[in-house]
């Protein structure tokens, strides 16, 4: 992942100098990765997220100067993007959880705002599972804690930790998988 | 569609230049001051006593303090008008002109007789000072703020307020060419609010005019 960001920050740069293959097959890059931001985001309309992936491109291009190249691409790129779906978000007169100013500090850590997300998805999600499993999954899954101390934490045995979360686990796909297709 | 998008983008490439940022955010400061500087001269004039007044110590400890203010200010906002910038450790810097006002403050307030005290902190234009230098501040605001909107600010009300507090630095250092006051206790407070609520007006209007 790491070295990925590498690669595409030297496109970036080589494209600032004026390399156009290298700026093409950036463009591409950053193309199918803002298809799936966007996708995941906006589930309901093909459409849309082209718009915005094709706005997101012009101001990568239009405003590539604000591209600091001792940076890391990506992070850059996916504040940009961010941007962007608030704007949607806004025009659209759609209410949403995450204002502007922290919207920018969680972008502070590298490709931090899909981890954020993903972990904004999963607290979502456990809200649906009975007290107890939801209990585990957040010492599991979000606190990142290890077996034993979740069956410490909770005077479970090891074995009924393991068998208990992965109930919840299939528990929570079965829910996420055939409830509501809405994303708001 | 986007095929297409990307071919045309990729025709259009020019390189860049490195100090793009910081060249544009120059322009619209010094633009937005030559202003100010204009209606300082021709709406306010220059203070009666200018020519003495370059050889006193607190004319230019009033322009250090201001000037220092402005320029970390939009230090600071050279790293917001980029995607996912932060200011980090730049914004501490700002602590360095503050406090270093505030101890020569309290050194002319300890050092004055006490009937003297009083009109080192009040000076003759205390209640006019911050209106002033906000007014003053406003067109340097607003060549910032059009600078910001041909780059990519994503934390919009951070942004506006160190453009506004770079910009109340600035149009405090040009009221300075003006204000006959010479009390650094004056200073540290009046010239002080006026460029905090610079600031503060700064933070209201960003999330509205710098938009891009």
């Amino acid at each position: 992942m790491e070295n990925y960001d590498l690669a595409l920050t030297a496109l970036m740069i080589a494209g600032l100098d004026g390399d156009a293959d290298a700026y093409r097959a950036l463009l591409g890059d950053l193309r199918r990765r803002l298809e799936s931001y966007f996708g995941r985001r906006l589930r309901r309309d093909a459409a849309e997220v082209e718009d915005l992936v094709q706005d997101t491109l012009m101001a990568v291009h239009t405003r590539r100067e604000t591209f600091d190249r001792a940076q890391a691409l990506l992070p850059w790129a996916y504040a940009i993007a961010r941007y962007k779906l608030i704007d949607h978000y806004r025009r659209a007169g759609r209410r949403i959880s995450i204002p502007l100013e922290e919207a920018g500090s969680e972008l502070r850590i590298e490709d931090g705002s899909a981890a954020v997300e993903a972990r904004l998805d999963l607290e979502k999600a456990l809200a649906m599972l009975p007290p107890r499993a939801r209990l585990l999954l957040r010492s599991l899954k979000i606190d990142e804690l290890s077996v034993a101390e979740t069956a410490a934490r909770t005077g479970m045995s090891r074995g009924a930790v393991k068998v208990a979360a992965h109930r919840g686990m299939k528990d929570l796909a079965r829910r996420l998988g055939g409830g509501s297709d809405g994303d708001d | 569609m986007t095929d297409d998008l990307i071919e045309r983008l990729v025709k259009d490439l020019r390189p860049i230049r490195g100090a793009g940022v910081a060249a544009r955010l120059a322009g619209g400061l010094a633009a937005g001051a030559l202003v100010a500087l204009a209606g300082v001269l021709f709406i306010l004039g220059l203070r009666p006593d200018m020519p003495a007044a370059l050889g006193s110590a607190m004319f230019w400890v009033k322009l250090a303090y201001t000037v220092a203010l402005a320029s970390l200010g939009a230090w600071c906002v050279e790293r917001l008008a980029r995607p996912a910038g932060v200011p980090g450790r730049r914004l501490w810097w700002l602590v360095v002109p503050a406090l270093a006002m505030i101890v020569l403050s309290g050194l002319q307030l300890a050092g004055a007789p006490a009937d003297l005290r009083r009109p080192l902190v009040m000076g003759s234009s205390a209640m006019v000072c911050p209106w002033l230098i906000l007014a003053v501040s406003a067109p340097v605001y607003a060549g910032l703020a059009w600078a910001l909107r041909g780059l990519a600010p994503t934390r919009l009300r951070l942004t506006g307020a160190l453009a506004g507090l770079a910009a109340g630095g600035a149009g405090a250092a040009i009221y300075a060419l003006h204000c006959p006051e010479a009390g650094a206790p004056f200073v540290a407070i009046w010239y002080s609010l006026g460029i905090l609520a610079a600031a503060a007006s700064g933070a209201l209007l960003g999330p509205r005019l710098l938009r891009w």
